[in-house]
């Protein structure tokens, strides 16, 4: 079992035909991933890595029977192109594109909110089933099948804590980044909510960074609706405020709020464990397993 | 991208937002010039991105040549809080009876823009939200619609502004989120925001903060970041030249890795294991050789960094490709000016490993023993 993503999803492309797209769309179908179309304006009746290329995403949807896409457009044409996708209509939309323009996706994220599409990301890697599918760009190679879900604000953190889980023999049962940016479409609670109702996801595991108040959300749905154990990870403990730290929504702001301590502190009080390093992570999760 | 008062100011005026006259001026010479021009009283205001630039001694109020001309003497050259003062602002000093503010910002918790109006203007808005976020009127604003008339008057009313004035600071509310939505504002803000005795609403300093993602359709904006950073250090105009996110620390422990998340975990255990960090160097995703050398060549030209360690976890980021610019960087010495720790994960690390000049460098297997490694040559160095 997983979240979002299985061995059945049928997946469109947006931006096939740029190098990142056809790249990962290639790696998407060697790891498994049903990848049965892209979506290119003016590129329709082509075709990239074996997959036929259309015009529309909504043609696209239709003459493929797709329910999801993962968009690799470039940042100024991102923004529209999740409006295709929540138009199409589509279950899941994966936005990879980093560097969307904030009020571009604070206009995204309120046509989401009417729809019952799913939206991942922007400015995340992606998301993965281990052994069933990935849409986007995670190395498939460091997963392992099994019972740990994990979400993230940060990709090659989530490799980090991915490779020490699974060189302990702790598999995943789905990974989801939800994408550093200060917008973005699935929360930590929708992620957390999702992994609760899943019955193969025995614990989870959160790696939050400093900006907003996402985490201390989190922390208050776990207390509150989770039997799934959590264990937790946050970024950022010696960032200054002020300072963007590479993400744009890494940012500790100058009235103080969006620390790295408010966020662990809000996490130990809804009992999930911190780990100080990610191997620490790991040890927690081995724990509560 | 933060813009100078100067600059923000000269968008607000354009756009409609009385400002008090004002010139730029570089040299004392060229200070008493404007200041002549603009008629006493004028401040005459430091133009650097540091807060709280008044009670550092980088605005000072004259009353005639000869002040105006020890002032700016004073203030051009100044070190405020780090940053050297290359040029002033002259402004006409506004008599004011009251000081307002007004502000739009995006509230990232509601995915939604937020106008805010306050009379507790003049000081340090985030303190007042602080200790009286009531003192703070905020109106959200549906991204679909825009904001509303009667939102800027519902702010405005909400705050208490006396009626006398409130149709104008409406008016100004409403032009500075149409400036926020129009040009990518991150945070547009007038503190304080004057009141004359004359009832006449002045905007007597200018924040604007625009959205570094969306300067490729904001070209009149990205002209001015160009034209502001005469105020950047010498890194930091490094650091941009070479498309790196980069954050400069007080520490010793240079550090440079791949991805906002990773690069700031391997922060936190320099720091955890007794070291200090000194930046965030954060090379981006699948990042070539070339870029690799410009990174090490970066963190090497920080004088307070004794050692460096290089964190990769290769997702398209390859191992190869990291290796081969390390080497490159490094072959050019020598003798290596500062040790250097490498992790190399994910990949193509095996490669990469291959690849690597082990004379070079130090290699770790793990996170946690390469920033322990880097802690450690960081200390022998300052022993």
């Amino acid at each position: 079992m997983s979240v979002l993503v299985d061995d059945d999803s049928r997946v469109i492309v947006q931006g096939i035909t740029g190098g990142e797209g056809e790249f990962h769309t290639e790696q998407m179908i060697d790891y498994g991933t049903n990848v049965v179309a892209g979506a290119v304006p003016g590129k329709g009746g082509q075709e990239v890595a074996g997959v036929p290329v259309y015009d529309t995403v909504a043609e696209a949807a239709e003459a493929e029977d797709a329910d999801t896409s993962v968009v690799f457009v470039p940042p100024a044409f991102a923004g529209d192109a999740c409006f295709e996708a929540l138009d199409a209509p589509l279950d899941l939309v994966v936005a990879i594109t980093e560097g969307i323009p904030t009020q571009d996706m604070a206009r995204v994220k309120r046509a989401e909110e009417e729809t019952s599409t799913y939206l991942v990301g922007p400015n995340c890697p992606g998301l993965i089933t281990p052994d069933e599918a990935k849409l986007g760009i995670l190395p498939g190679n460091i997963f392992e099948t099994g019972n740990v879900g994990l979400i993230s604000r940060s990709g090659t953190l989530t490799y980090q804590v991915v490779d020490s889980l699974t060189q302990r023999g702790i598999g995943q049962s789905t990974a989801i980044g939800i994408g550093g940016d200060p917008i973005i479409g699935t929360s930590f609670i929708d992620a957390l909510g999702l992994f609760e109702d899943d019955p193969d996801t025995d614990a989870v595991v959160m790696c939050g960074e400093i900006g907003g108040e996402d985490e201390e959300q989190a922390a208050a749905f776990i207390d509150e609706h989770m039997d799934t154990p959590v264990a937790g990870f946050i970024a950022g403990r010696t960032a200054p405020p002020g300072k963007r730290m590479g993400h744009a929504g890494a940012i500790v702001s100058g009235s103080g709020t969006g620390t790295a301590q408010s966020k662990i502190d809000a996490l130990e009080s809804a009992g999930v464990p911190v780990g100080d390093t990610p191997e620490e992570v790991v040890d927690n999760v081995e724990d509560l397993l | 991208m933060r813009l100078h008062e100067y600059q923000a100011k000269q968008v607000f005026a354009d756009a409609g937002v009385p400002t008090p006259a004002s010139e730029l001026a570089a040299t004392v010479d060229d200070a008493v010039a404007a200041a002549e021009d603009i008629g006493y009283p004028v401040a005459i205001k430091a133009q650097v991105h540091v807060g709280g630039r008044g009670k550092a001694g980088g605005i000072e109020l004259v009353e005639d040549a000869d002040e105006a001309r020890e002032v700016a003497a004073d203030i051009l050259g100044m070190d405020l809080k780090g940053f050297t003062v290359d040029r002033v602002l002259v402004e006409e000093a506004v008599d004011f009876a009251n000081e307002l503010y007004a502000g739009v910002t995006m509230d990232r918790g509601e995915g939604k823009p937020v106008a805010m109006v306050s009379t507790r203007g003049g000081v340090n808005i985030e303190e007042v939200a602080e200790e009286d976020p009531d003192a703070i009127a905020r109106e959200h604003i549906d991204p679909a619609f825009g904001m509303h008339s009667y939102q800027a008057r519902k702010a405005v009313y909400d705050a208490g502004v006396d009626r006398e004035i409130a149709g104008d600071v409406a008016s100004i509310l409403t032009t500075l989120y149409q400036l926020w939505d129009d040009r990518d504002g991150a945070d547009a803000e007038i503190n304080p925001l004057m009141v004359t005795g004359d009832d006449e609403v002045i905007a007597a300093d200018a924040v604007f903060n625009v959205d570094e993602d969306a300067l490729f359709r904001q070209p009149e904006l990205a002209e001015m970041e160009e034209e502001g950073e005469f105020a950047e250090s010498e890194l930091d105009r490094k650091a941009d030249e070479y498309g790196f996110d980069y954050v400069r620390l007080s520490g010793n422990v240079g550090i440079i890795g791949n991805g906002a998340g990773l690069v700031m975990t391997t922060l936190d255990l320099v720091d955890h294991y007794g070291g200090a960090p000194a930046n965030f160097l954060d090379v981006g995703g699948g990042a070539k050789a070339d870029r690799i050398t410009n990174a090490l060549d970066m963190v090497f030209s920080d004088e307070n960094v004794d050692s460096v360690v290089f964190n990769i976890f290769g997702g398209i980021t390859r191992g190869d490709e990291v290796a081969k610019g390390i080497n490159r960087a490094l072959e050019q010495f020598d003798e290596i000016p500062k040790p250097v720790v490498v992790r190399l994960a994910g990949t193509n690390a095996e490669e990469g490993m291959e690849i690597l000049n082990e004379d070079l460098v130090t290699v770790e297997q793990t996170l946690e023993s390469a920033v322990q490694r880097a802690v450690e040559y960081a200390d022998e160095v300052e022993a």
